[in-house]
């Protein structure tokens, strides 16, 4: 085999032409592994929010909580099944919620949707993930509200001891709590009864029920749905959550990936030349190194090789700089709910490795044709060069 | 020669003929030769003369239209071009008139170019390659680059990975003729010292009558025959 120190030596003569090629094999890459990095922060986001011992009632037909409505007679039967867990109290883990859309004012003038769920005495006990991290919860009867800690400071007033203003109505802060990242921290919590009446609800929009274990989850879910006198879909919880980033993730990872692969072609296409010009300058040496005995193969194999560190190098760079991205918070709109969502990039050791293999890849693919050119150069001409 | 030794180079009939578009332009014709084992040869001719595709066709980087050529008892025309590789890297070593040195690598990591062909050890390697630039007087310039040493130097390292492996046959193609009168004079005494001191087989393509003087034997080429 052609020494590997030969590659590395000939790539660093010419550091100029070989860093703009890793830099834009780098930049390809971080733009792929940021992207399933973002879809990945989503789903991670979202489904958080699930808990395997709950399950979440909806009315049938509907597939997220702000489309739903169900009958507060329903929650009361369904509380007494034996699988439905109790608090320290004796009273069972099911509470009934209102969850509506608020439009939030964001600086420069914009509006933000945030989701605000109308709590019940037992919606933060069947959450165990819910934390409160300043302040405390919203007293019953009360304006008051808390806030999930990634709406911190997001809007006027978001802050313990602020007020927000929204359906005609000031709401004091009076907590901060974290949900174990779920997506619960984009969200505002208000006593059920005052966030029903200020939106003309009179009901529960959801139900969360919280079972003794998840063993129990299918059990539920078939009673609720043999139950003749509802007319409910009961999922469990973590199912839940899923359900609602797939769209959202899923979408981010199919634009995502189409971008990459666009822009990888340009990627290709500046080693393929940095490859052909590493070729070109060298034909007499490939030449010698033919003549004392090295095969076609060894050639091929060498210019391939050379042009793989481009792209591990640059697969290196770029998903470096992806993982720095996970000190970046972002909020978007999730088109499933509608509401803002607040996630972060989340890297996989499994990311990390395709965007390795991404890199690599397409320094090899750049590298063919010219590696194939090496290995078929007549040795004479080669030597004449 | 002695009949009982076989010639290190025997061509019998050799011809070779370039196709350009649909015109065939004859290079050799009908050329028989033979060089004995040990044996300083030179071939000398004009531009043309088809001195340089007789050294190609001799080292087994090019392969005659007709004829035979045989080198250490091999008729090179029965291998293939993986098996022609394999054979050069075992029995030829290469002098070119640019020396061909690898730019980026040290005048050591040149002469163990070959060398990494072999299954020897990394420990033998730097044995034989401190030993080649100890033949040529190159010791102390072992981690120099290309750029760093002189034209002669340059050409006493490609001598030395020439000489590194121990081939049969050593092919020089104008070895002095990017060199000044001194250094081409320091080469042709290596050329002198590996035939008298290691009995190696050397064969020229000079232009220069005074290099060619330094060979026990020079042959004339003309128009592509033997005189």
């Amino acid at each position: 085999m052609v020494p590997l120190y030969y590659n590395t030596r000939s790539l660093w003569g010419r550091r100029l032409s070989t860093g703009l090629t890793v830099m834009g094999l780098g930049l390809v890459v971080f733009v792929f592994a940021a992207v399933l990095m973002l879809a990945r922060g989503i789903e991670a986001a979202l489904s958080a929010g699930g808990d395997p011992s709950n399950v979440v009632l909806l009315r049938e037909g509907t597939d997220s909580e702000l489309g739903s409505f169900m009958e507060r007679d329903a929650l009361r039967v369904l509380s007494t099944a034996p699988e439905v867990a109790s608090s320290v109290e004796g009273e069972p883990l099911a509470a009934g919620e209102v969850v509506v859309l608020v439009a939030l004012p964001r600086d420069g003038g914009n509006v933000m949707n945030t989701t605000a769920r109308g709590i019940s005495a037992q919606s933060v006990a069947a959450r165990p993930t819910v934390r409160l991290v300043s302040g405390r919860m919203p007293r019953p009867g009360t304006n008051e509200v808390a806030l999930g800690a990634s709406l911190l400071g997001r809007t006027p007033g978001a802050t313990v001891g602020g007020a927000l203003r929204f359906a005609q109505q000031v709401w004091p802060v009076v907590g901060v709590f974290t949900a174990g990242g779920g997506a619960f921290e984009s969200e505002l919590w208000a006593d059920g009864r005052r966030l029903g009446s200020a939106f003309g609800r009179d009901g529960p929009s959801s139900a969360i029920v919280r079972l003794s274990s998840p063993t129990l989850v299918d059990t539920f879910i078939r009673r609720v749905e043999a139950d003749p006198r509802f007319t409910l879909k009961a999922q469990s919880e973590s199912n839940y959550w899923e359900e609602q980033a797939t769209a959202l993730a899923t979408f981010i990872r199919v634009l995502g990936l189409f971008v990459s692969f666009v822009f990888s072609m340009g990627a290709i296409l500046g080693a393929m030349i940095t490859m052909y010009a590493q070729v070109a300058s060298r034909i007499a040496e490939l030449g010698m190194l033919r003549a004392v005995g090295f095969r076609r193969r060894s050639v091929l194999a060498s210019v391939m090789i050379e042009s793989g560190l481009l792209g591990v190098t640059g697969g290196v760079l770029g998903a470096l700089a992806a993982l720095a991205m996970r000190w970046v918070d972002i909020r978007t709109l999730n088109f499933q709910t509608f509401a803002e969502v607040s996630f972060g990039f989340a890297p996989t050791p499994g990311i990390l490795l395709a965007a390795l293999l991404f890199g690599t890849g397409m320094g090899l693919l750049g590298g063919l044709l010219p590696a194939l050119r090496a290995a078929r150069l007549s040795i004479l001409d080669a030597l004449r060069a | 020669m002695d009949a009982a030794v076989p010639p290190m180079v025997r061509l019998q009939g050799v011809s070779k003929v370039y196709r350009r578009g649909s015109v065939e332009v004859p290079v050799l014709e009908s050329v028989d030769l033979s060089i004995a084992s040990g044996a300083f040869e030179a071939f000398m001719g004009p531009s043309g003369s088809g001195k340089s595709t007789l050294l190609n066709l001799i080292s087994g980087l090019d392969r005659p239209t007709t004829g035979v050529v045989e080198v250490a008892g091999r008729d090179l025309a029965q291998l293939s071009d993986a098996e022609l590789a394999d054979w050069r890297s075992a029995h030829v070593g290469f002098i070119f008139q640019l020396y061909n040195l690898l730019p980026v690598l040290t005048a050591a990591e040149n002469v163990e170019l070959p060398l990494l062909l072999t299954p020897l050890s990394r420990a033998e390697r730097r044995r034989h390659v401190a030993a080649a630039l100890e033949v040529v007087g190159l010791s102390h310039r072992r981690s120099h680059r290309p750029s760093e040493l002189s034209g002669g130097e340059q050409q006493r390292v490609a001598i030395a990975r020439a000489i590194v492996t121990d081939p049969d046959l050593i092919i020089a193609d104008e070895p002095t003729g990017d060199l000044d009168r001194k250094s081409a004079e320091q080469v042709l005494d290596l050329f002198e010292a590996l035939h008298h001191g290691l009995r190696k087989t050397l064969v020229m393509v000079t232009h220069d009558p005074n290099a060619a003087e330094h060979a026990e034997r020079i042959h004339h080429l003309e128009k592509g025959v033997l005189q």
